[in-house]
C-alpha cells in the first residue's frame, strides 16, 4: 500500500504545502497584531473625539487592508491542500481534524470578514459606536480564527482525544475538550498569537521610525510608537514566557524534536543549554545520517536539565538514547522498539482486513476487540506510525534546520524585548527623535521580526518530521496518489503567483507609506 | 434526549447543512457573475468603477462561504474531502487558483504602484468570475454523473485515469451544469448591480445583458434538468449498502420526496419571477426573488443527490466505492459535536444580514464613491 511510495511525490507535496504555509504566514501575523493596534487607536479616538486619532487609525487601517486580502488568498489554499495533496491523511484523521477547520469558518472567519467590511466602508454609514465595535470584532475574529487553526495543528503535534476504528480504518474523535485543551494547543496558541502581536508592533515601530527620520507626520509617528511600544513590550514578554512553556511541552511530547533543536545527541545529567553555536558535520554517522558537531558554542551549564527536569541532576535524553534506547537512564521507549510495536499493530490491522474480506466473522470480532483494549492501544497502536519507518534513523528530523531556526528565533525574541523597552523608554522621555541610530534599529527590526516569525514555523513543522501526525502517521503514508509531475507543476504555478502577489503587496504597501495618511 | 439522536439522523442533518451552504455559495457567486462582465458591461471607466465597488463590498462573503463550505464538508463527510480533492486534483486546483487571484484583485486594482497594473487585476476578476462558477458547476455535476475512482481497504482513493478530474469536461451534462451555474450567476450579478447602483445608463446596460444571459441560462438549465430526470442514477441498497444503477433514479427521487419537489419548483419559480419583473417590469428588486430561488433550487438539487438512498459522489469505475452520506460521514460523536456548533449558524446569518444592510444603506453612485476613502 504505502511501501512503494514515490519519494519525489512526497517531497514535492511537502514543498508545496511549505510554500503555501510560509507565504500565508508572511501576512497573517501582521493581521493578527495590527487589528488590535488599530482597535486600540480607534478606542482612543472614540473616547477623546480627536480627529488626529481617527486619521491615524485610518492610515494603519489602509495598510491592514492591503495585507488582509493576500492573507485570505493564501489561507484558502492551505485548507484545501489537506484534501488535494494529503488525502490519505484527510481520511485517516478527518474525523478529528475537520472539526476545528469547520468551526473556524463558522465561528471565527465569518466574524472577521463580515466586520472587516463594516470597518472599511462603515465610517460614514454606521454610528461611531457600531464602527468601534466592528473594529474590535475584526481583531477578536482574527485571533479566534488562529485559535481553531492552531488547535488543529497542535493535534498533529500531539494527537489526543480519539480512538482507532479498524472498520473504517480511521481515527475517530471521542473527546472534543481533550482536543481543544490539548496542552500543546494552549502553548501553541498563546505563543503564536502573541508573536503576531509582537510582529505587528515592530512593523508599526519601524514605519513610524521612518516617518521620524524623514521628519514627517511627527505627531502620528510618536503616538504610534507609544501604542505599539506598550503593546509590543507586553507581547514580547508573553512570547518569551510561552516559548519557554512550549519548549517544555515539546520535551515531553516530542523528545526527538527537542533533542534536535539543541543538537543534543548523547543524553546526560547536568546538561547545558546551548545559547548559541555553529554546527559542522562530524565524522560519525547514525545510519546514513551524519552526526553534527559544534565548531563553537556558548553554553549555560546545567540549564537544559533544570529546564526539562526541574533540577541539575535530571537526565536529558539525546537523539541516540531516543533511537536506540537507554534503559538505565530513561524510561522512554526507543524508536527501535517502537518500530516493532508499530509493525505489529499494522499486522493486526491487516489481519482484521483479511478476516473481513474472507467473511471470517469470529476472527474479525476477536481482532476488533483488541482495538478497544487498553493494553493494545497504549502499548502498540500508539506507535502505529513507526510501523511505516524502514530504519530508526528515519525518525530524526533535520538537526541543522531545527537547531538554527530555534536559536535564531530565541535570540531575536530577546532582541525585540530590548527594542520595545527602549522604544517605550525614549518615547516616554520624549527624546526618541534625538537617537537616530535607534530609529534605524527600529527600521532594521522589521525584516528581522519576519525572519524570527518564519523560523518559528519552520522549526515547528520541520522539527516534527518524519511525522504528519506525531507517532501515528509519517508524511509518506499521508500523501495523495497523484503524479509527482502534477504536483511539480502546481508548485511552480503557486510559487510564481505568490511571488508576484508578494511583490505587488510590498510595492503597494511601500507606496502607501511614502504617501502617508490622507486628508 | 440528545443521546437518542441517531447516527442516520445526524448524517442527514449534516447533508442538509452542506446543501444549504452550497446553495448559499451559489447565490453569493453573483459576485463572480458580475466580475465575468467586467469587460463587457460598463460603457466607461466610471461605470466600471461603480460596478467593481458594488461587487467588491460583497466579495468576502462569497469567499468566506466557500471556505466554510470546505471546512464543513471536511468535518462532516471527510471521505468526500479525501476522495474528491485528492482525486479530481486538477479541477479543484483550478478552482482554488481562480479564487486566489480574486482575493487580492479588488484591494490592489486601483492602488498606486500595484506592480502588475490595473488591467491585470481586472483580468484576474474576469477569470475568477468566468472560471470559478463554471468549474464549480462541473464539479457538482459529477455528483450526478460520477467519477472514475476506487477506494482500497484503507479507504484511500485511487483515481482511475491520469486526467485527475479534467476528464469531467468530456461529459456534456457536466459542461451543461457548469454553464447553468455560470449563466445563473451572471443573471444574479446583473440584477444585483441593478439593485445597488444609482446610474440609469449602467442599469439599462445591465438589463440588456440580463436578457441574453437569462436565455442562455434557460436553455442549458432545461437541457441539464431533462437529461438528469431521464438518466440512470446511483441507488444504494438500504440493507447491504451496495450501489447499483437505477433507471430514472433522480426523477423518482423528486416524486418520492414531495417536499424536495416543492422546494425545487418554488426555487425555479423564484428565479423566473426575478428575471421577469426585472426584464419586463423594470423592477430593481429582482435579485431578491432570484436569489431566494437560487438558494432553494440548489438546495433541492443537493438533496436529490444525497437523499432517498442515493450515492452523492458516485464512482462509475467501481460502483461500490461510491460515497453515500452513510459511508462517507464522520463518526457519531463528531457529527453530534458539530451539530451543537451548527446551532450558532442562525446567529451568524443574522449578524451578516445586519452588517450587510448597515453598509448598503446608500445606493452606489459617483457621488457616493467620491465621498468614500476605501475605494476599489
Amino acid at each position: 500500500m504505502i511501501e512503494n511510495v514515490d519519494l519525489s511525490l512526497v517531497d514535492w507535496s511537502r514543498a508545496q504545502f511549505a510554500l503555501t504555509a510560509m507565504y500565508h504566514w508572511i501576512f497573517v501575523p501582521l493581521t493578527l497584531g495590527l487589528s488590535f493596534i488599530i482597535a486600540i487607536m480607534e478606542t482612543v479616538y472614540f473616547r477623546t473625539g480627536k480627529e488626529e486619532w481617527k486619521r491615524m487609525t485610518r492610515f494603519w487601517m489602509t495598510l491592514f487592508g492591503i495585507n488582509f486580502a493576500i492573507g485570505m488568498a493564501t489561507g484558502i489554499i492551505l485548507e484545501f491542500e489537506f484534501g488535494t495533496n494529503w488525502s490519505n491523511y484527510s481520511w485517516f484523521v478527518g474525523d478529528i481534524f475537520g472539526a476545528p477547520l469547520a468551526i473556524e469558518g463558522i465561528l471565527a472567519f465569518f466574524l472577521e470578514s463580515t466586520f472587516v467590511a463594516v470597518m472599511f466602508f462603515g465610517w460614514n454609514k454606521v454610528s461611531r459606536k457600531f464602527h468601534l465595535a466592528s473594529t474590535w470584532l475584526v481583531a477578536i475574529g482574527a485571533s479566534l480564527s488562529a485559535l481553531w487553526i492552531l488547535v488543529a495543528n497542535a493535534w498533529m503535534q500531539n494527537p489526543v482525544g480519539m480512538t482507532f476504528n479498524p472498520e473504517t480504518a480511521r481515527n475517530e474523535m471521542t473527546d472534543f475538550w481533550a482536543v481543544l485543551f490539548n496542552p500543546v494547543a494552549i502553548d501553541t496558541f498563546s505563543h503564536t498569537v502573541t508573536s503576531g502581536f509582537l510582529l505587528a508592533s515592530v512593523f508599526v515601530l519601524g514605519v513610524s521610525a521612518w516617518f521620524l527620520l524623514k521628519k514627517r507626520e511627527e505627531w502620528l509617528a510618536k503616538k504610534s510608537i507609544l501604542v505599539s511600544g506598550i503593546f509590543g513590550l507586553a507581547s514580547s514578554l508573553i512570547v518569551a514566557f510561552t516559548g519557554d512553556n512550549s519548549a517544555r511541552t515539546i520535551a515531553e511530547h516530542q523528545p526527538l524534536k527537542f533533542a534536535a533543536f539543541e543538537a543534543h545527541y548523547n543524553g546526560k545529567s547536568n546538561a547545558g543549554l546551548v545559547a548559541a553555536g555553529i554546527l559542522k558535520d562530524s565524522d560519525q554517522k547514525l545510519g546514513e545520517k551524519t552526526k553534527k558537531d559544534f565548531i563553537l558554542k556558548i553554553e549555560i551549564p546545567g540549564f537544559l536539565s533544570i529546564m526539562t527536569g526541574g533540577n541539575k541532576d535530571a537526565y536529558v535524553p539525546g537523539i541516540e538514547d531516543l533511537l536506540y534506547g537507554n534503559a538505565e537512564e530513561t524510561k522512554i521507549l526507543s524508536v527501535v522498539e517502537r518500530m516493532e510495536r508499530g509493525k505489529y499493530a499494522r499486522e493486526v490491522l491487516m489481519d482484521y482486513k483479511r478476516a473481513r474480506m474472507t467473511n471470517d466473522e469470529e476472527q474479525g470480532n476477536i481482532i476488533k476487540a483488541m482495538f478497544n483494549a487498553k493494553d493494545f492501544i497504549d502499548n502498540y497502536f500508539r506507535y502505529f506510525g513507526y510501523g511505516f519507518l524502514n530504519k530508526p534513523e528515519d525518525a530524526i528530523p533535520n538537526v541543522s534546520i531545527a537547531f538554527y531556526t530555534f536559536h535564531l528565533m530565541v535570540m531575536l525574541g530577546f532582541f525585540f524585548i530590548l527594542v520595545c523597552s527602549l522604544a517605550l523608554f525614549f518615547s516616554y522621555r520624549g527624546i526618541i527623535t534625538k537617537h537616530k541610530w535607534f530609529l534605524w534599529i527600529l527600521i532594521i527590526s522589521v525584516p528581522l521580526v519576519y525572519i524570527a516569525s518564519q523560523s518559528g514555523w519552520v522549526l515547528t513543522e520541520m522539527g516534527r518530521q518524519p511525522w504528519i501526525i506525531q507517532d501515528m502517521m509519517p508524511v509518506s503514508a499521508a500523501v495523495s496518489q497523484i503524479g509527482a509531475g502534477s504536483v511539480i507543476t502546481t508548485f511552480i504555478l503557486f510559487a510564481v503567483l505568490f511571488t508576484a502577489l508578494l511583490f505587488a503587496e510590498v510595492s503597494i504597501m511601500a507606496k502607501q507609506i511614502k504617501t502617508g495618511p490622507k486628508h | 434526549m440528545i443521546t437518542l439522536i441517531s447516527y442516520s439522523f445526524l448524517q442527514s442533518y449534516w447533508w442538509i447543512i452542506i446543501s444549504l451552504l452550497g446553495a448559499l455559495l451559489v447565490f453569493l457567486m453573483f459576485v463572480q457573475g458580475g466580475q465575468s462582465m467586467i469587460f463587457s458591461l460598463p460603457a466607461n471607466e466610471k461605470q466600471k468603477s461603480m460596478m467593481v465597488n458594488v461587487l467588491g463590498r460583497k466579495w468576502e462573503f462569497t469567499f468566506t462561504t466557500l471556505v466554510t463550505f470546505g471546512g464543513a464538508f471536511f468535518a462532516s463527510f471527510p471521505l468526500f474531502y479525501a476522495s474528491s480533492f485528492g482525486g479530481a486534483y486538477w479541477v479543484w486546483i483550478a478552482i482554488l487558483f481562480s479564487f486566489i487571484i480574486q482575493a487580492i484583485a479588488y484591494e490592489y486594482r486601483s492602488k498606486p504602484a500595484n506592480f502588475l497594473g490595473r488591467k491585470t487585476f481586472d483580468t484576474f476578476l474576469f477569470i475568477n468570475g468566468a472560471l470559478g462558477p463554471f468549474l464549480i458547476g462541473v464539479a457538482v455535476a459529477t455528483f450526478f454523473t460520477g467519477s472514475q475512482f476506487s477506494l482500497n481497504f484503507m479507504n484511500n482513493v485511487q483515481w482511475a485515469n491520469h486526467w485527475h478530474g479534467l476528464e469531467a469536461l468530456l461529459d456534456a451534462r457536466n459542461v451543461a451544469l457548469g454553464l447553468v451555474v455560470l449563466f445563473l450567476v451572471k443573471c444574479n450579478g446583473s440584477m444585483f448591480i441593478i439593485n445597488s447602483v444609482n446610474d440609469e445608463d449602467l442599469i439599462n446596460r445591465s438589463v440588456r445583458k440580463l436578457i441574453v444571459n437569462a436565455v442562455a441560462f434557460l436553455v442549458f438549465f432545461l437541457f441539464f434538468v431533462i437529461s438528469l430526470l431521464l438518466s440512470n442514477g446511483f441507488a444504494v441498497d438500504n440493507v447491504t449498502g451496495n450501489v447499483a444503477m437505477e433507471k430514472y433514479k433522480y426523477f423518482f427521487n423528486l416524486l418520492q420526496m414531495p417536499v424536495v419537489l416543492i422546494l425545487f419548483l418554488a426555487g425555479v419559480a423564484g428565479v423566473l419571477y426575478g428575471l421577469i419583473i426585472t426584464i419586463f417590469r423594470g423592477s430593481r428588486k429582482g435579485i431578491w426573488f432570484s436569489g431566494a430561488g437560487t438558494v432553494l433550487t440548489v438546495f433541492s438539487m443537493f438533496l436529490v443527490a444525497g437523499f432517498n438512498g442515493t450515492a452523492f459522489y458516485p464512482s462509475t469505475y467501481d460502483l461500490n466505492s461510491s460515497l453515500t452520506i452513510r459511508n462517507a460521514s464522520s463518526s457519531l460523536f463528531t457529527l453530534k459535536t458539530m451539530m451543537y456548533v451548527s446551532f450558532i449558524i442562525p446567529f451568524v446569518m443574522w449578524y451578516i444580514w445586519y452588517a450587510w444592510k448597515a453598509i448598503s444603506r446608500k445606493k452606489i453612485s459617483e457621488e457616493e464613491l467620491s465621498g468614500e476613502d476605501h475605494v476599489y
